[in-house]
């Protein structure tokens, strides 16, 4: 059962990591820039799919997430510059409607380009078998992801708590206009920000590719799980982005594996095999819902 | 008296000849299947099968020019309805097929089978459509969804496998799939996992599946579902304790392709195989690969089936497509070659025919694929055939 555990909470924090990824640069742009970004999900699609192509081209991981850092970040800079930046002053509908259109066109670009089927992306061989971890295996693939994760929060922190341009960024989401008035460029922050945003998400969906599927449509999911983050954590907050990603990780994961185990013990297995599964895939809007009941700020408010 | 009954008689046999049925000038077929996605390899053989079975008639089923009109359902019900509902009222086809996933059938079968169109489905098989809500205007050319499950549960008890768990998607497809397994196989099920459909990271289930030790662990995962899960479960290490065991969905051409080696020594259950000796199947195999450039899997022989079934059919009622009673009676004859050899439906309009064990290995191009081992069950029907009431 300890195993059990211990395996599930590495699991966890995996899934989290990658979480924030996705969620540090949605809840920046959704904090500071008040701008709501549906299209932060194909972000992520458009970094899969060019570090498959990229990994396949070069014949190296590497080289494949790399690149999908890089390409997303000019494409990323080149969104906000051209089609983002016109929908800040407008209300939340206009940018609801304006970036599900573009999830619209991502999802029939990438179509168009690729093709329907999914792109296939394997981890680099070296990583593709089991390690020994206090005494049972775990694939190698995932402890890379959480190095890589850990690496990029800690990145974060030291980028946002300790450098100018990081001041400048907590300035911006804790007061927009106090920030401007104190001579800080919010027009080239933005674009920064978002390049930024978009470089991670492009880091997570490579790093996530070999584990689920390079395909169309793959933004959408997991963009649901990076609103709960943010909304969890507190909007606009990188520390709350960290922990809520984190709660979401290990209560998703921890739920799938124990709820149907608990449930047997007062079920039939049959009852306890359809119901676990349900009961697990709610437990983090239900923690979501928890967290807004008692903070409805979410944990770590930017704005405090 | 005697006139009224004269009357009636001659009335009843103008209506019964009264859809003065003429031969239609082509056949419409409309093809639905899973083709974007993780999933998106089933409906592709599927419908490469069907289009070389074409590509064999000359363009024809019946000896009619065929239109086969394809559309993606994209493994979504509510997309499925859609294209479905504008197949049947825009383009009035005479066919529906290419199905993958048994939930998708079971929402678009209403509309289909309302509209008194034939619906002939190459894969899914509900046991719903098996017995209760059997129906004059469904087929199933592929099987009922328990009974390539049920083989490899027969095998699992023959093994002597005294511990099994099963992973399997919650949806009508993962049920049967479990049901059918758990029919034949009389060791101990020590858990049955249910997972989303459409899930790809099994890391929770990986992990439980660790700390429970079973000697197998029986997974029904097609598509993408089983390729992640085959090299997740390899890449945690659990190999070298537990053996995998599966039906012959997630055991073909396109998993191992996107797999290899993990999956060589995996036995599984199939109603065909590649190397299954007959003519048709040798002609089969030999012009898929040549056409495709890659060897077929049990989806596309399902398929080529289904053409092959259809082709049958309206030959056999001369073009009269109008003319549905007997469309249905040349259906349920199936005068066609099968690549699996004899095939024939049961009275729920399900086959009842023979079930095979295969094991992926090296072949003698050195090729990762399938090799035909023996017989498990000859002549089987499905499980709910007993619970279909088929109208006359």
């Amino acid at each position: 059962m300890t195993q059990l555990i211990l395996e599930q909470a590495l699991n966890g924090l995996q899934f989290g990591l990658m979480l924030f990824l996705l969620a540090a640069g949605l809840t920046l742009v959704f904090g500071i820039m008040d701008m709501i970004n549906l299209s932060h999900g194909s972000l992520y699609m458009g970094g899969a799919y060019l570090g498959a192509a990229a990994a396949q081209a070069a014949g190296s991981f590497l080289v494949g997430l790399l690149a999908a850092m890089l390409g997303m970040a000019v494409v990323g800079a080149a969104l906000e510059t051209l089609l983002l930046r016109r929908l800040y002053a407008r209300d939340h509908l206009a940018q609801v409607l304006a970036t599900f259109a573009l999830i619209l066109i991502a999802n029939e670009t990438v179509r168009m380009i690729w093709g329907p089927q999914p792109l296939p992306l394997n981890p680099p061989a070296a990583l593709a078998g089991p390690v020994e971890l206090f005494g049972f295996s775990y694939p190698a693939y995932r402890l890379l992801i959480i190095g890589v994760g850990l690496a990029v929060a800690a990145f974060l922190y030291l980028l946002v708590a300790r450098t100018r341009a990081g001041m400048w960024v907590r300035a911006g989401a804790a007061n927009r206009e106090m920030a401007e008035a104190l001579g800080v460029d919010v027009r080239r922050l933005f674009t920064g920000i978002f390049a930024l945003g978009a470089a991670l998400c492009a880091a997570a969906g490579v790093l996530l590719g070999p584990l689920l599927a390079v395909q169309v449509g793959m933004g959408e999911n997991i963009l649901i799980l990076a609103f709960v983050v943010i909304v969890i954590g507190g909007i606009g907050s990188i520390r709350g982005a960290l922990v809520g990603s984190l709660l979401v990780g290990v209560v998703d994961t921890l739920g799938r594996a124990l709820l149907p185990t608990l449930l047997r013990a007062v079920a039939s297995p049959e009852v306890a095999g359809h119901l676990g599964p349900a009961l697990a895939s709610i437990t983090i809007y239900l923690l979501m819902a928890a967290v807004l009941f008692f903070r409805p700020q979410g944990l770590f408010p930017a704005r405090a | 008296m005697n006139k009224k009954k004269t009357i009636a008689a001659l009335l009843a046999a103008a209506t019964l000849a009264a859809p003065a049925a003429f031969a239609a000038d082509a056949v419409k077929v409309g093809f639905v299947s899973t083709l974007s996605g993780p999933a998106a390899g089933l409906g592709v053989d599927i419908r490469d099968g069907f289009q070389l079975a074409l590509k064999h008639l000359g363009g024809k089923l019946g000896n009619l020019p065929a239109e086969v009109i394809v559309a993606d359902d994209q493994q979504n019900p509510n997309t499925a309805k859609q294209v479905t509902e504008r197949l049947l009222k825009k383009d009035k086809v005479d066919f529906m097929t290419g199905i993958v996933f048994s939930n998708i059938l079971l929402t678009v079968a209403k509309p289909v089978l309302d509209s008194r169109t034939f619906l002939i489905s190459a894969n899914a098989g509900p046991s719903q459509l098996a017995g209760e809500d059997c129906n004059p205007y469904f087929f199933n050319v592929a099987w009922q969804n328990d009974n390539v499950a049920e083989a490899i549960g027969k095998w699992a008890s023959d093994e002597g496998m005294k511990t099994v768990i099963s992973v399997a998607p919650n949806y009508p497809g993962g049920k049967d799939a479990v049901s059918g397994f758990k029919r034949f196989y009389k060791g101990k099920m020590a858990d049955e996992m249910y997972t989303k459909l459409g899930q790809l990271d099994y890391a929770a289930e990986l992990a439980q599946l660790r700390a429970a030790k079973p000697d197998a662990v029986y997974f029904f995962l097609p598509g993408g579902m089983g390729i992640n899960f085959v090299k997740q479960f390899v890449a945690a290490g659990l190999s070298k304790d537990i053996r995998l065991i599966t039906s012959g969905f997630s055991a073909d051409e396109d998993v191992i392709g996107a797999v290899g080696e993990p999956m060589l020594g995996l036995f599984n259950s199939s109603h065909w195989a590649h190397d299954m000796d007959n003519a048709a199947n040798r002609k089969f195999v030999a012009d898929f690969e040549k056409e495709y450039k890659r060897l077929p899997s049990l989806y596309a022989s399902q398929g080529y089936d289904a053409a092959m079934l259809m082709d049958a059919a309206v030959r056999q009622v001369k073009g009269k497509l109008d003319d549905k009673a007997a469309v249905r009676k040349a259906l349920e004859a199936a005068q066609f070659a099968s690549v699996r050899g004899k095939f024939k439906f049961n009275v729920n309009h399900y086959p009842v025919q023979d079930y095979y064990l295969r094991l992926v290995r090296k072949d003698e191009k050195g090729r990762i694929t399938n090799k035909l081992m023996g017989t498990i069950f000859t002549n089987h029907a499905d499980a709910y055939v007993g619970q279909c009431k088929m109208p006359k």
